[in-house]
């Protein structure tokens, strides 16, 4: 038995829906005869053709915030549309910044409980399940809600690839943003662009991530090159993002991105569950670390218990040389 | 400037956690220690407070057994103050339920000016309790601050995005979640060891808060967990030790794969 409706909070960046939200429109439609999307930004025609194909009828948008951060605004549009009898039997959106918020604010509006962090959904009978993973990855929990919907639900990236249902373009209709009064105080002054080069983390075939094992912020110079030579994308664990030495854009684990590359190196890597989260997905893993008791070889296909001091630019010398 | 500042206190992370069979939820019966990611909030409550030249920092925390060994590590820290809600009737409370309790304790602090939080905590890292306290104080919220400075009644925030980060300006009172590395957290000096020891914290239970027990903990959780089961695990490879011949291996590995 399926739901009846599901509810995407839908995302997109420079008119491109992102990846996550068209592997939440596919999983939903396999869950609800009726998925549609809610959208806020100013080009809600623009998105509506790949919401459309994906799955989505409908796309409620708010329409441009004008600066003010999406949690408030947003989630009481959404109030607005479930208290005016046009509730789903579920919401769900991405644990991305603006899922996260727009859940909170939602959960409080609407006195429902929101899970969280979920990477699998399914239907029993009428209710819906989720699943969860604890401890790095080695425990699932299934969850279900226990109080009437709209239920709430925060779904990990990558938990679903993305499959066109081959639709047409979504139907557009603006819904009204109820004055948020103090509440919506927060505004957006200035936007800063931290440029990356090569591959992005989300699309790499191969990444190169490095951690504190690097010993000092210079040395993920070693990290770049490699990357480069391999066409990979360089990433990060929280550790050297915490201490300033690259930017959180390059973080891999459970509050970064969740990579499923085909080849991840870990070079410096301990292993901490944070980290694992976001890249345990990978196809292969290679280890490179000094201590062989690092959590991190109990995942990795080839481990290497070595100075990555050495074994780095060895590495890249002998790629260089072929 | 006077910040409230909620912390968690948790199970040590270096121990192995483990789900209670009967109830399943996260066994925390044990000694709790102060949540890492809470450090940093301290730490800028700290910094604001001095640079405000005035006012202080009140913990608000929830806990099982009246845990207090986490609140003293903060409060050794320099925290002021802590108000400590432990109640039977909390156990099995979900991420909405928590933030009713912690708002409702936040209430019973005069003149707080900010609230600080992690962005999500490091044992159930749901990660929506910040923007529910936001929601139930009906207070502007700024997620996800990797800076933070007060000008008059406006916080000023470098907040973290998928690309960068952006500058964002919201009045005062507010709530905002600070990420690790935020700042620095300074380790409790001796003196501050001490001092903390006779420094007040104030205990409640649900009915103090004017909370009825129905809202919280098992009673008033929106969700139910029905299994709970061993993720499939991935199979460990092969370790080497580094005999000189790592990058032989790794080519070999990576040619094996076409990647290069």
């Amino acid at each position: 038995m399926a739901l009846s409706k599901i509810w995407v909070l839908a995302e997109a960046t420079d008119g491109k829906v992102t990846t996550t939200t068209l592997e939440l429109l596919t999983k939903a439609r396999s869950l609800a005869d009726t998925v549609e999307a809610i959208y806020s930004g100013g080009d809600a025609d623009a998105v509506a053709g790949q919401l459309g194909e994906y799955g989505a009828s409908k796309v409620y948008t708010t329409g441009d915030l004008a600066g003010a951060l999406p949690g408030v605004p947003v989630s009481d549009a959404i109030a607005a549309l479930v208290d005016g009898g046009n509730a789903p039997d579920a919401i769900i959106a991405a644990t991305s910044y603006y899922g996260r918020d727009i859940a909170g604010r939602l959960s409080v509006k609407l006195d429902r409980t929101v899970i969280t962090n979920n990477t699998d959904l399914e239907v029993d009978g009428s209710s819906l399940v989720t699943t969860e993973p604890v401890f790095g990855g080695t425990t699932d929990v299934k969850t279900t809600f226990t109080a009437a919907g709209p239920h709430l639900v925060l779904v990990r990236p990558k938990s679903f690839v993305a499959e066109s249902a081959g639709g047409g373009a979504a139907a557009v209709e603006t819904i009204a943003v109820p004055d948020g009064g103090k509440s919506a105080g927060a505004k957006v002054t200035n936007r800063h662009v931290e440029e990356r080069e090569g591959p992005s983390l989300d699309e790499a075939a191969v990444v190169v991530s490095g951690g504190r094992g690097l010993g000092e912020q210079e040395k993920y110079a070693l990290i770049e090159e490699l990357a480069k030579l391999l066409n990979a994308a360089p990433g990060a664990s929280r550790a050297i993002v915490d201490a300033g030495w690259v930017p959180y854009s390059y973080q891999v684990g459970q509050t970064g991105k969740v990579v499923k590359p085909t080849v991840y190196i870990a070079a410096g890597i301990s292993g901490a569950t944070q980290h694992m989260v976001g890249m345990k997905g990978s196809k292969n893993i290679i280890a490179i670390n000094k201590d062989a008791e690092a959590p991190i070889f109990a995942v990795s296909d080839l481990g290497i218990v070595g100075d990555v001091h050495k074994v780095l630019p060895q590495l890249i010398e002998a790629l260089k040389a072929r | 400037m006077n910040v409230v500042v909620c912390v968690k206190q948790i199970p040590d992370p270096a121990d192995p956690g483990a789900l209670d069979p009967t109830t399943k939820t996260l066994k925390r019966d044990g000694k709790l220690i102060l949540d890492e990611s809470d450090s940093y909030g301290v730490e800028m409550a700290l910094q604001l407070v001095t640079t405000a030249g005035g006012g202080e920092v009140t913990l608000v925390s929830m806990a099982p057994n009246g845990e207090v060994s986490g609140l003293r590590t903060a409060l050794a820290m320099g925290a002021a103050k802590a108000i400590l809600v432990s109640d039977d009737a909390l156990a099995g409370s979900d991420a909405l339920a928590t933030a009713k309790v912690l708002a409702k304790a936040i209430q019973r602090v005069e003149g707080a000016d900010l609230v600080l939080t992690a962005t999500e905590s490091s044992d159930g890292y749901t990660g929506t309790v910040p923007e529910q306290i936001a929601g139930l104080l009906d207070l502007p919220s700024v997620t996800f601050a990797k800076s933070i400075s007060v000008e008059g009644s406006t916080v000023k925030i470098q907040r973290q995005t998928e690309a960068g980060y952006d500058d964002v300006e919201c009045p005062l009172p507010a709530v905002v979640s600070v990420t690790a590395g935020v700042v620095e957290p300074r380790y409790p000096s001796f003196k501050g060891i001490m001092a903390a020891k006779s420094k007040p914290v104030d205990t409640l239970t649900v009915a103090d808060l004017g909370l009825d027990a129905s809202q919280v903990g098992w009673a008033g959780a929106g969700q139910q967990i029905v299994s709970i089961a061993q993720a499939p695990a991935r199979e460990a490879g092969e370790v080497f030790e580094d005999d000189g011949t790592a990058v032989e291996k790794i080519i070999a590995f990576l040619d094996d794969l076409k990647v290069l």
